[in-house]
Formats: C-alpha cells, structure tokens, sequence
C-alpha cells in the first residue's frame, strides 16, 4: 500500500471517528431536544460517511476491484436520517416536549 | 500507520457511544431516550465499519447493514408510537 | 409501445435504482446476476403497483444534477459549521422554531425539501402544516431567522420547485 494512501485513509477515518464524537458531544452536552436533534442527524451521519468511503477506498484497493456495496450503508443513513430527524421531532412537539426559553418563534414577515 | 489510527478511531468512537449511552440513561423525556438510541446505531455501524478494516474482513459488512436497516426501523416505530400511542395502524 | 411500457415498466426510475441496489449488494458485475437483478427490478413494480400510485417524471436533469451538487457541497460545509457551533459555548446559540410558507405543492418535491432541510445547514424539519402550506423548523443557531428562511427559499426551494413543477407553470 503506498504511503500517501496509507495517509489519506487514516485522515478519512480519524475524520470520520471525529464527528462521530462531536454528534455525542452534541447529544450529551445541548440543553434541550430540538437542539440535540441537530448533532446526531448531522454531524454522526457525515462521520459514518467519511468512515465508510475510508471502508470502500481500502477494500478496492484490498482485492484489486473496485468494492462499492459500502456505499449502500452510506446512501441509507444519508437517505434514512433526516425522515428519523423529522419523525423524532414530530414525535416530540406531539408530547411538547420542553424547550428553553430563550428559543425564539419566528412566523415570517406577514 | 493505518493500524495505529484505526485503533485510535475505535477509541474515539467507543468514547462517543459512552456519551450516547449517558444521554440515554440520563433521559428526561421518550424522545431523547429515542434519539439516543439512533445515535448509538449509527455508533455501533461506524464501530462494525472500522472494525472490519482493521481485521481485513467484509463479513462485518452484512451486521452493519442489518443495524442500519433496523436501527431505521427501530427509530420510526417508536417515534410513531409515542406520535400515535400505536405502532400498527 | 406506451401501453406496452405502462404495463411492463410502470416505474422506469424506480425500476433502475432496484437494480443498482442488488447489484451493490452483491458486490458483482457478473451477467448472472445482471440479468437476476433485471428480472427483480421489472418484477417488483409490478407486483406493489398499488403503493405507488403516482409516477415521477424528471424534468430539468441538468437543474437536478446542480442541485445535488449544491446540496453535497453544503452537508460538507454546514457540516463543519456545525460542529464547530457544538463545540463553542452553548450559551452563544440562539434557537428558534422558524414557519416557512411553501411554494412547493407536489408532495415528493415537499418530502425532498424537508429531506434537504435536516441534512444542509443548522436546521430540522419538524413538522408540516395539514395544508401542507408551511413547514416548521427547528434552527440550531439562528440571529437573524428571515435570513435563514429567505436562504432556504432560494437555495434549496426554488431548483425544486424548476424540476419537479415545471411543466405546470
């Protein structure tokens, strides 16, 4: 394996590994639901990206043809996240769930 | 090298489920618990993902796949639940 | 032939990404499981005609391929932008629930957007209205809310809007 492909995976997968952390960060650290939602649907889905295109680089370069059923798991979560994300928050104005106080209600000039 | 991060990614993402798994038991409310348990899905693909890298074996490939597909479903049911208070309509 | 077609491949997109995904999932270009993959993809239309009872027509390629461009680009970049919110002070962020009225009225271009919404900028679709007229959404950080709106509306809302409801106005 060449040594700059050797680098460019581990920056793939440290990347990856990285907003994998920063989306719990966001989980456990934000004070209230809706704004929790944001670090999960965002930043962990593109870290799964990031890890995953590292997975379908080394696996093709592994066996000399080109492995692409990764980007099946990809495609999934970037397509099945945001239809959780809105289920999720849907489910939570339902049961109004709590939100902080200084969120802002914003309608549009009318 | 690879070998080294790679273990070093298994570390920060364990570290990153730890913190899904305090909100989920820290809660307060159904939809957090919810979101937390998404969350660690995606944890656990990127777990399964790296893993199978570092042990050069595509089998991890499947689990990862059923854990998304589940995960999903998973999410929906009980968000639906707690939307409908019935899953099945 | 178009009787033929409406028969036999009911859903031509549809169809074809049917048979994307078994390929990838078996991870092969062999004939073989071209031509399996080819007779699933034609089959299974067919037999779940029912839950889908509108077709898609792709109008504007060259707009959908900006688009998703467009869209690619800024996952990456909101992306950062996030992270880099969530790791500040929290008490910096200023949340708000934002009502966008919608132009758009083919209910796929309306799924689509709220798609668009959850995985671009610092934003979650929450809810849409039962007239299907307005979306709810979340903002992670918003201090000026009609600026994110009006961006929303012109980044995101309007390419839809071209591809999917062209041929009605």
């Amino acid at each position: 394996m060449p040594f700059w492909f050797e680098l460019l995976l581990s920056a793939l997968v440290l990347l990856g590994a990285f907003l994998t952390l920063v989306g719990s960060i966001g989980l456990a650290k934000l004070p209230d639901f809706y704004m929790r939602l944001h670090g999960p649907t965002k930043a962990t889905t593109l870290g799964g990206g990031a890890v995953l295109l590292g997975s379908i680089l080394y696996f093709s370069q592994q066996s000399g043809e080109i492995s692409l059923h990764e980007l099946l798991i990809t495609l999934f979560l970037f397509i099945t996240a945001p239809v959780g994300a809105h289920l999720m928050a849907k489910a939570a104005l339902h049961h109004k769930t709590r939100k902080i106080k200084r969120t802002l209600d914003y309608h549009g000039k009318q | 090298m690879l070998e080294l991060s790679l273990q070093i990614a298994l570390l920060i993402v364990a570290l990153a489920s730890l913190l899904s798994f305090y909100r989920l038991f820290v809660g307060p409310d159904l939809p957090d618990r919810i979101l937390a348990l998404d969350t660690l899905y995606v944890n656990t693909i990127v777990l399964l993902v790296i893993g199978g890298i570092l042990l050069q074996s595509a089998l991890f490939f499947e689990a990862a796949l059923l854990i998304a597909v589940m995960g999903f479903v998973g999410t929906v049911a009980l968000s639906k639940y707690l939307l409908r208070g019935d899953i099945m309509e | 032939m178009s009787q033929l077609r409406r028969v036999w491949l009911p859903h031509p997109w549809l169809s074809f990404t049917l048979w994307l995904v078994w390929l990838l999932l078996n991870n092969t270009i062999n004939p073989g499981h071209m031509l399996l993959g080819a007779i699933l993809a034609i089959l299974l239309p067919i037999l779940t005609q029912s839950f889908w009872p509108e077709s898609v027509s792709l109008a504007r390629p060259k707009v959908l391929a900006k688009f998703l461009g467009v869209v690619l680009w800024d996952i990456l970049v909101a992306n950062l932008l996030v992270a880099r919110l969530i790791l500040g002070k929290k008490d910096h962020l200023q949340p708000a629930f934002l009502s966008i009225p919608l132009e758009l009225e083919s209910p796929l271009a309306i799924s689509i957007l709220a798609n668009t919404i959850c995985l671009t900028p610092g934003t979650v679709s929450c809810d849409l209205s039962a007239d299907q007229k307005t979306l709810l959404v979340h903002a992670l950080d918003a201090k000026q809310p009609q600026a994110t709106i009006d961006e929303i509306k012109h980044r995101y809302e309007r390419p839809l809007k071209e591809i999917f409801e062209s041929c009605s106005n």
